[in-house]
């Protein structure tokens, strides 16, 4: 399967988020990427629309499900949220969106720092095997896997998309 | 009984990593750096509006002090309490052992009320590492303070310190200060230290109070201040015990202060950018002078900080280190 090249793909969600999100509230949203695919992605995005309000990162290793399976994730890096989250509309940005128990976590802490006015997400990659009700608001390409092929966002330079086949 | 496996392998498990936390001796660059990081982590959790992470939801931490403690023990429970974690303090002047009960017996009925980990100050060396090695393996022992042999959270949460003003270890001259022979942080610091490659590590302190081992663990002696402090980057000051000076170790309280106590004067040796730190409680006019302890270059309160988000780290890098081994025990069984 040939995979899809990311920079159009960031286009196309650059105008969708603009169509879509930018005039849902009257304050401009501040943008959030989920370490560490999500944050590249979010970097470019944040560029290309001129958010003015800096943008956040966090980090839900904390926040995880899994803690009691898979233990705590080697590599954790610090969140930081360089505005106040009370009354904000928040965009998330992640690179692969699967059963949505990655937003789950980046939605409970997001409202440890406070309750934002809404929440949109905006994800690269939506395999759509969805195991929560959660809903990405803009996408770049929705896929269709065998339920052990996964994909992986290289990056920062450049942003390439990898598929990952299970293990013989 | 006697410990019989050295404390710095039973404290990892079969991939490398914490399952309990008995010392700072032994403790690779890569696990030593993977704590400062993970606390780095947690800082920004202390910013959060609720300042708490689900991660040891449903577990509980029993904080077992047989020996006096504030800092320390509220630290391990506010650190445990932002894990989410349900924390026992078991007072244990007025517990059963005072009445009898032996330790064992203690632990083994509060490990039947299902408890995850135990947090384990005591004035004996090697207590902590004789409970991690008779408690039942889902059990996780944190070292808070063993007798004069390891205070791993304390020299961890300096590294942590050091690194925050300082960042890279290996080109700073570190001194510690004072009563080192009966210091339990003074020795889990230089093993830190040397764990992470620091440039060079000094002790300081009259001749009555510095192991004269301490060359063998890769620190400098020195015996006068001037030459000690002269061009170190950080100045760890320990607390003169005061108990100790009816031992004879040393003639007086002001004499002590005259040679060896941190005044301005005595810290211009070091460089002018150098950071003073106390792992506290801090006995003025004893060890160091109001006016260091209160400049701008003293970090002590920064340390108690701190000691929040790397008590934060060790509990929960101990516990995932538990869950990995016990995971791996489980996949394994049945298997032919």
């Amino acid at each position: 399967m040939t995979m899809p090249q990311v920079a159009p793909l960031l286009d196309t969600m650059a105008s969708d988020i603009t169509r879509t999100l930018l005039g849902k509230r009257k304050q401009e949203p501040a943008m959030v990427g989920i370490h560490t695919g999500g944050a590249w992605l979010a970097k470019e995005l944040h560029k290309t629309l001129g958010l003015k309000q800096a943008l956040g990162l966090m980090d839900i290793s904390f926040y995880r499900d899994d803690f009691q399976g898979k233990g705590l994730h080697p590599q954790v890096k610090p969140s930081n949220l360089p505005f106040n989250v009370e009354g904000q509309h928040i965009i998330l940005v992640d690179d692969v969106i699967m059963s949505g128990r990655t937003i789950r976590a980046a939605l409970n802490e997001l409202f440890d720092y406070g309750r934002p006015a809404c929440v949109s997400l905006v994800a690269l990659v939506d395999l759509q095997r969805r195991e929560l009700p959660i809903q990405p608001d803009v996408w770049g390409i929705r896929m269709d896997l065998d339920p052990k092929q996964r994909i992986k966002l290289s990056g920062p330079e450049p942003l390439t998309l990898t598929l990952i086949e299970p293990k013989a | 009984m006697t410990p019989t496996t050295p404390p710095h392998q039973l404290q990892l498990n079969e991939n490398g990593q914490l399952r309990h936390f008995l010392t700072t001796e032994g403790l690779s660059t890569a696990l030593l750096t993977e704590i400062l990081d993970t606390a780095d982590s947690f800082v920004s959790v202390g910013k959060q509006a609720v300042k708490k992470v689900p991660l040891l939801r449903g577990k509980t931490v029993v904080n077992l002090f047989f020996e006096a403690s504030t800092r320390t023990r509220t630290t391990f429970e506010l650190a445990a309490k932002r894990l989410s974690a349900d924390v026992l303090n078991i007072n244990i002047s007025t517990s059963a052992t005072s009445k009898g009960e032996s330790l064992m017996d203690m632990l083994w009925n509060l490990e039947a009320m299902d408890s995850d980990m135990f947090v384990v100050r005591h004035e004996a060396s090697g207590a902590p590492h004789f409970i991690a090695e008779h408690v039942t393996p889902t059990v996780a022992v944190i070292n808070a303070g063993d007798g004069r042999h390891a205070h791993p959270t304390q020299a961890m949460l300096d590294m942590y310190t050091i690194r925050r003003h300082k960042g890279d270890f290996t080109n700073l001259n570190v001194a510690i200060v004072g009563d080192v022979l009966h210091s339990r942080v003074a020795r889990s610091q230089v093993h830190a230290l040397r764990g992470l490659n620091v440039g060079e590590v000094r002790v300081i302190g009259p001749k009555t109070l510095i192991p004269s081992d301490f060359d063998s663990l890769g620190a400098r002696i020195y015996y006068d201040m001037a030459k000690g402090l002269q061009d170190v980057d950080v100045v760890i000051m320990l607390r003169l015990q005061k108990e100790r000076m009816q031992s004879a170790l040393l003639p007086s309280e002001a004499e002590f202060y005259r040679l060896y106590g941190l005044t301005m004067e005595k810290l211009a040796f070091a460089k002018p950018d150098a950071i003073v730190m106390h792992p506290g409680p801090i006995n003025r006019g004893v060890e160091i002078e109001s006016a260091v302890a209160d400049c701008d270059r003293s970090v002590i309160l920064q340390q108690v900080n701190y000691g929040i988000a790397v008590r934060m780290a060790v509990l929960s890098m101990a516990m995932s280190g538990q869950t990995e081994s016990q995971n791996a025990l489980t996949d394994g069984e049945g298997a032919p």
